[in-house]
């Protein structure tokens, strides 16, 4: 095995709905060991490629490769190296968080005592410790997301991939989070995270890919991506569709 | 305003239809069954008028106030009926009171049970086609009385917003809210020896119903064809008294409804009740049956289906005892079977997106229907052998009991076997998590009944062999043919479930990704 091999590694990846192209041959290459940013507008096909990444939605075309295993393939051997947040689908809500994060560990073939340890421990890095025995249908929006990832997180994997994991949380929690992923980072783990708040993504991520109508437009260090500029402002420069403050002059109060 | 919260309604009624043509097929079948029930309805009250006016007065009012109160009460226990003109969704939107009360009070009646009920209302015109002065003033009234109607339950849902947010109460409300409708026959039965042995009560009921505003708006037409004119005068002046009222309390309720947004507030629990999860084996099998026996005791839509087991031996026992032979009654035990097993043939539909959890972890096909199958059979088996042993402990007749439980064994382990095929190929459009166990898609109802048809084909064929054994056992009354229908019945019945595992498992390994899309369109 080389010791530059990708941790997650992306070829030629299109999918369409219905005669309208979601994802239009998506490459990237995440390099293991690296905290990965993945930005784009609404709509850009974000959720698409990480769910084709994860064994989730089955691609029209291409490729992916996770620490060596192609994930359509082996899917079962990838997903073991996989922990998976995605944006947008149910949780089993009635059980506690505490069950649900237990039940995501013996899924995944987990001895009890490791996952009862494990359990206790994200609850309370994740600050859900007295919450633990309600049902995640009564979580808020925030909880429900970090219980999520609480249950991506408990098998250990190699690669984390979140989509969207800082929607409706807390500063404090995704401070948290954060502190949680750089260490987790720092160990040797690689994060893919999705994100269209690109200030978090410049001070958090090293690594960035922008994408935009299913096509990647930019990837690499945040700093090569960036050329000097902000993040956001590149962002903007490479999407387009910026609209110039007029046409809404009625929308003035004096 | 009115118009658009008209043609608000009218786009959701319509985009629900374009989202699956078999809602549109179901729709069409349902409102063709309801129409034949209303031309039965109205021709009955025609013929009824030519013999006996007073009589068909009597019905007409009853039947009214009954439907009065069937509006005001559905909305309280079957949450999510027609929650499209939900108050809670115009609480941004700064609509003028009079014009929201209004355009949400056309907008109920536009829906299949207005519409039902406004004919339902219209078609007692026939009733009096003798009497042409009632004939008239009953199309008038039968708008006024759906106005009731409608005014009414948006009360009681504007009244009940706060409780209706509670999730405790709806999950309550929708399982209970089952017991009477399956006890329908028994009830209605019930209902109907009360009222033979009391015949004359009814009018003198109709009658006080009808100076009441249940009864006032159905009692207008009879009164004038009776030649009551002061009392007709009287009743509408009480119905529309009545409807100011309501419309007033309504109002008052939807205004304070406006500015008392939902909400939830729940103890918090600290952590170390694992519950079902400390009982099973450490496995992905043992974690999804835990899982799954979780829901059917915490999930109201698996709830209701758990409910209806006790209640089914009740309604069959009272249908069989009528006829004075239990002989019938034999068959529980394979019906219930049948029932329990297919109960899980939606499985990972009702998961909906939830199954992605399965998907991410890599679960393989065979542990996620193992966990599935033994999680059902862990209560089923038990069912089904009390129904078997039951009905024929009840005879006295125990050597009927080999062949009754061979059959009924073969039945639920060759059903979990089908099952498991069935919901690793098939899903359907079931209410969401979180939602009342009423709250069908319209029209779905349709394709889950093909595959119900089929299935139970499907397991006729597959309980063939044991159904012969038991069938030559009644024929010959050999004993022996009993015996070898209950060893066929356990053998092939546990052969036909490993084989419905394995098979069921290869296609959720093929399939996952595409059971997941599928249970994702339906949100």
């Amino acid at each position: 095995m080389a010791a530059h091999e990708p941790a997650l590694s992306i070829r030629g990846l299109a999918k369409a709905f219905g005669g309208k192209i979601a994802v239009n041959g998506v490459s990237l290459d995440v390099p293991a060991g690296s905290f990965y940013g993945l930005v784009g507008p609404n709509g850009a096909g974000k959720t698409t490629t990480l769910s084709m990444a994860t064994g989730l939605l089955r691609p029209d075309y291409g490729q992916v490769v996770v620490h060596g295993v192609d994930v359509w393939s082996q899917p079962l051997q990838a997903k073991r190296l996989m922990g998976i947040l995605p944006d947008g689908v149910r949780l089993f809500d009635r059980l506690t968080g505490e069950q649900l994060v237990t039940y995501a560990g013996l899924l995944r073939g987990m001895d009890r005592q490791t996952v009862a340890g494990r359990v206790a421990d994200l609850l309370r890095a994740l600050d859900l410790a007295k919450d633990a025995g309600t049902l995640v249908v009564d979580y808020s929006a925030g909880m429900t997301k970090k219980i999520a990832l609480a249950s991506a997180l408990i098998h250990a994997p190699r690669l984390l991939v979140l989509d969207e994991p800082f929607e409706s949380v807390d500063p404090v929690s995704a401070a948290n989070i954060r502190d949680i992923l750089h260490n987790y980072v720092d160990s040797g783990g690689t994060v893919i995270v999705s994100s269209h708040v690109m200030d978090l993504v410049q001070r958090m991520c090293d690594h960035v890919a922008v994408i935009a109508g299913g096509h990647v437009l930019a990837a690499g260090t945040v700093d090569e991506v960036r050329a000097g500029e902000s993040l956001e402002d590149r962002f903007v420069e490479l999407v387009g569709g910026r609209n110039q403050a007029e046409g809404l002059e009625w929308l003035r109060t004096s | 305003m009115v118009a658009h919260l008209v043609r608000l309604k009218l786009t959701l009624l319509r985009n629900g239809f374009r989202r699956s043509p078999w809602q549109l097929v179901g729709v069409i079948l349902g409102g063709l069954y309801a129409l034949g029930l209303l031309a039965m309805l109205i021709t009955g009250l025609f013929f009824l008028s030519y013999t006996d006016p007073a009589t068909a007065r009597t019905a007409v009012i009853l039947g009214g106030a009954a439907a009065f109160v069937g509006w005001a009460l559905i909305p309280l226990v079957a949450f999510g009926v027609d929650m499209t003109l939900d108050p809670a969704r115009f609480v941004t939107f700064a609509v003028p009171m009079p014009q929201l009360l209004a355009g949400l009070a056309v907008g109920g009646v536009l829906g299949i049970p207005g519409i039902i009920t406004l004919l339902a209302a219209l078609g007692q015109a026939a009733a009096w086609w003798q009497h042409p002065a009632a004939m008239i003033a009953a199309v008038p009234c039968a708008v006024l009385a759906v106005l009731t109607a409608v005014v009414l339950s948006r009360l009681t849902t504007s009244a009940t917003t706060a409780l209706a947010s509670s999730r405790r109460f709806k999950d309550a409300s929708g399982v209970i809210a089952i017991v009477p409708l399956v006890l329908l026959g028994p009830i209605s039965f019930g209902i109907m020896e009360g009222l033979r042995s009391s015949q004359d009560f009814l009018p003198v009921l109709a009658d006080t119903l009808s100076w009441t505003p249940l009864g006032s708006i159905w009692a207008v037409p009879g009164d004038l064809a009776t030649g009551s004119w002061g009392a007709a005068a009287a009743k509408l002046a009480i119905s529309l008294l009545a409807l100011a009222v309501l419309a007033w309390l309504w109002k008052l309720s939807l205004a304070r409804a406006l500015v008392t947004p939902a909400h939830n507030a729940v103890a918090s629990r600290k952590a170390g009740n694992l519950g079902l999860f400390a009982r099973v084996p450490a496995t992905p099998a043992g974690a999804v049956a835990a899982r799954a026996l979780t829901y059917w005791l915490k999930d109201p839509r698996y709830g209701a289906s758990l409910i209806v087991v006790p209640l089914i031996p009740v309604v069959m026992f009272f249908g069989v005892s009528q006829a004075g032979d239990l002989t019938p009654m034999l068959w529980l035990g394979p019906i219930l079977a049948f029932l329990l097993a297919f109960s899980i043939s939606a499985d990972i539909s009702y998961d909906n997106t939830a199954f992605a959890l399965h998907l991410a972890a890599g679960v393989s096909g065979l542990a996620d229907r193992t966990g599935r199958a033994a999680a059902c059979a862990l209560f089923a088996l038990p069912a089904t052998v009390l129904a078997a042993v039951i009905p024929v402990a009840l005879m006295g007749r125990w050597e009927l009991l080999p062949a009754v439980l061979g059959l009924s064994l073969g039945t639920l382990l060759s059903g979990l076997g089908l099952s498991s095929v069935v919901s690793a190929r098939y899903t359907y459009n079931v209410p969401l998590p979180g939602e009342s166990p009423f709250k069908t898609p319209p029209g779905s109802g349709v394709r889950m009944m093909v595959v119900q048809c089929l299935g139970m084909v499907a397991l006729v064929l597959l309980v063939l062999p044991e159904g012969l054994l038991a069938l030559a056992f009644v024929l010959t009354g050999q004993p022996l043919w009993g015996w070898l229908a209950l060893a066929v019945g356990v053998v092939l019945g546990s052969v036909l479930l490993a084989a419905g595992l394995r098979i069921g498992g290869r296609w959720y390994d093929r399939r996952g990704p595409e059971l997941l899309q599928a249970v994702s369109v339906n949100k």
